[in-house]
């Protein structure tokens, strides 16, 4: 049985679906993505996982409860990372997980032991009785990832764990959390709307947009779902002289330029560029996850930050 | 050997309690400003309207046992608005995700509030000495289990309204219409005797009225009170029963 099951859940809000009948199954052991742009109902999925959101219809279990009815039993079973900073900063690191062990009855005895072992596996052993008001983004970020590890669950839950984070930091979250999933048989559940995050954590990854699944693979499948590399013209194109070559298998203008998909690309190209007519720009790339989004939504998938795309690159030089 | 459910919930009312009493405690101002803002009202009003009536020391005692009540009606508003401050910052998340039963969180906040609000009330008490107080030892305990038993009921009921708030300003708005009538309404700083009857029936509705009546029976005697003291007490006990229910009804239906 899939450690978690969810059909046809739905939240509504007043006028907006924010999650709309979604349905999947996640296998135990596995690290699963829930990826997409702001607002494409990541976080109330998760609330609804942990109990936290009621949900409006439809069905969901954790390690076997109903996320209604069972309640406890479904909160004895998870561990989660908030998107937002949820560890009290008047309190030490030390303070904050300890009050974690106690909420969570762990065994006196084992207490100490196990946060030594979680700040460990965060490298916060150093810092951990200093407040955490004194930490940084990263630190808080870490410890709350420690502090959801502590009590060993079934499931673990991070929502965003490397948003707003530095280039370095999010690197070490990465490693922290693919260690995890080496050495436990922990199930994990990340949300993102880093195409790099879901690529390189997840065994598979849910595409959610506007509160509904767009597709849901292994990266790797669902990039050859596109067939092709992407390549990408700018300038006078003569789009429909193009999609006559076989090896043109799509062909579609979004933001003033034209997408194509084409077969071996690096064969086919001098053949291609021949006949585009006024070629400005041209770019070429095997594709990615926001390829992906992009041909399912008709959208690019814009990025904060650092974590530049290659359709952030293009639209910024025009 | 105590089973393992009553450890459980022990051992979660441990942790609220312990980080209601740990922020206290590093929040200096707040445990200065706690003391020391009744401290200051009790003086300006002792002098103030005492000097208007003829006798200050007289009017002094007579307001002491309404400021002890004041401390904390005020920190009763404030757990409330730091139930409403945790839900912004995301804490109490962390706190509902967990197996704990709505219950025991309730318990668990109030006793943390509770611990706040009679260290700063036994401390006034206290300072009652130097204003000219005249306890003995049964009076002062005695006063401790008011304070105690009122302390309670308050604060639950600033945690009431405060797990129905979602914005801190609201909260203000709200509490204000609250805590500021149960402060003046009690009493506190004028006598209930010759007021006329809509406020009468007020003051009557109003759980303050009864521990600052009990307080001056208890401190000032028989003849500052209103009420018989056991009447004020069965009130008091009333209130804190109804606001145990009240309040974890409240909370088992808190969304965030
Ligand atoms: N409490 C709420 N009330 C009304 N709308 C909400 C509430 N929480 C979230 N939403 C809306 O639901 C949608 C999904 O939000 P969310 O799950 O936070 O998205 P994500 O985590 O993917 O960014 C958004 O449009 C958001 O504005
Ligand atoms: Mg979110």
């Amino acid at each position: 049985m899939d450690i978690i099951q969810i059909k046809n859940l739905t939240k509504q809000y007043d006028k907006l679906t924010a999650v709309d009948g979604i349905s999947f199954d996640v296998k135990e052991g596995e690290i699963f993505g829930l990826l997409g742009p702001n607002g494409a109902g990541k976080t109330t999925t998760l609330m609804m996982l942990s109990t936290l959101l009621k949900p409006t219809s439809g069905f969901a279990s954790v390690n076997g409860h109903d996320v209604v009815k069972q309640q406890g039993l479904v909160r004895n079973s998870i561990g989660m990372v908030f998107q937002d900073p949820s560890s009290d900063t008047l309190l030490s690191g030390y303070e904050n997980l300890k009050l974690h062990a106690l909420m969570y009855n762990l065994p006196l005895k084992e207490i100490n032991s196990r946060i030594d072992k979680v700040l460990d596996l965060v490298d916060l052993q150093k810092r951990k009785h200093d407040v955490v008001k004194k930490y940084s983004g990263g630190m808080r970020r870490r410890l709350e990832i420690a502090r959801g590890l502590l009590h060993s669950p079934k499931v673990f839950f991070l929502d965003e764990p490397t948003l707003g984070l530095d280039p370095q930091t999010r690197d070490h979250i990465w490693e922290y959390i693919q260690n995890l999933a080496k050495q436990t048989k922990m199930t994990i559940i990340v949300t993102t709307h880093y195409m790099e995050e879901a690529e390189k954590l997840c065994n598979r990854i849910a595409i959610i947009d506007h509160g509904k699944i767009a597709a849901l693979d292994s990266p790797a499948n669902l990039k050859r779902a596109l067939g092709g590399d992407k390549v990408i013209l700018k300038g006078r194109i003569d789009t429909e002289t193009l999609k006559k070559f076989p090896f043109v298998k799509k062909a579609e203008v979004i933001e003033g330029a034209v997408h194509l998909s084409v077969e071996q690309a690096g064969k086919n190209l001098q053949e291609l560029l021949c006949s585009a007519g006024d070629v400005e720009n041209v770019e070429v790339h095997s594709p990615d996850l926001n390829d992906v989004f992009l041909n399912l939504t008709g959208r690019a998938m814009r990025e904060e930050g650092e974590a530049s795309s290659y359709i952030q690159d293009i639209t910024r030089a025009t | 050997m105590i089973g393992e459910r009553t450890a459980k919930v022990i051992k979660g009312l441990y942790a609220l309690w312990y980080r209601e009493f740990r922020v206290f405690t590093r929040e200096k101002s707040r445990v200065f400003s706690s003391v020391a803002l009744p401290l200051f009202w009790y003086f300006i009003f002792g002098n103030g309207v005492g000097s208007m009536k003829g006798n200050a020391v007289d009017y002094q005692h007579f307001i002491f046992p309404g400021f002890l009540a004041m401390t904390i009606i005020f920190t009763g508003l404030f757990a409330g608005a730091y139930i409403v401050w945790d839900k912004k910052i995301d804490f109490l998340k962390e706190v509902l995700i967990t197996p704990l039963s709505r219950t025991t969180v309730f318990f668990g906040k109030a006793m943390g509030s509770m611990t706040d609000a009679l260290i700063q009330s036994y401390f006034l008490l206290a300072i009652g000495i130097f204003l000219g107080m005249k306890y003995s030892v049964s009076s002062f305990l005695l006063s401790m289990a008011i304070l105690f038993i009122f302390a309670y009921g308050l604060i639950s009921l600033g945690l009431i309204i405060g797990s129905f708030m979602e914005s801190p300003e609201g909260y203000g708005l709200i509490s204000s219409f609250v805590i500021y009538p149960l402060f003046l309404l009690s009493g506190a700083v004028y006598p209930l005797d010759n007021l006329p009857v809509w406020m009468q029936v007020l003051t009557r509705i109003d759980p303050a009225t009864y521990a600052v009546d009990a307080l001056r029976f208890v401190i000032l005697g028989a003849k500052y009170a209103n009420m018989p003291i056991l009447l004020d007490i069965a009130v008091l006990l009333f209130f804190d029963v109804l606001m145990a229910f009240v309040g974890t009804w409240a909370f088992k239906r808190l969304r965030l």
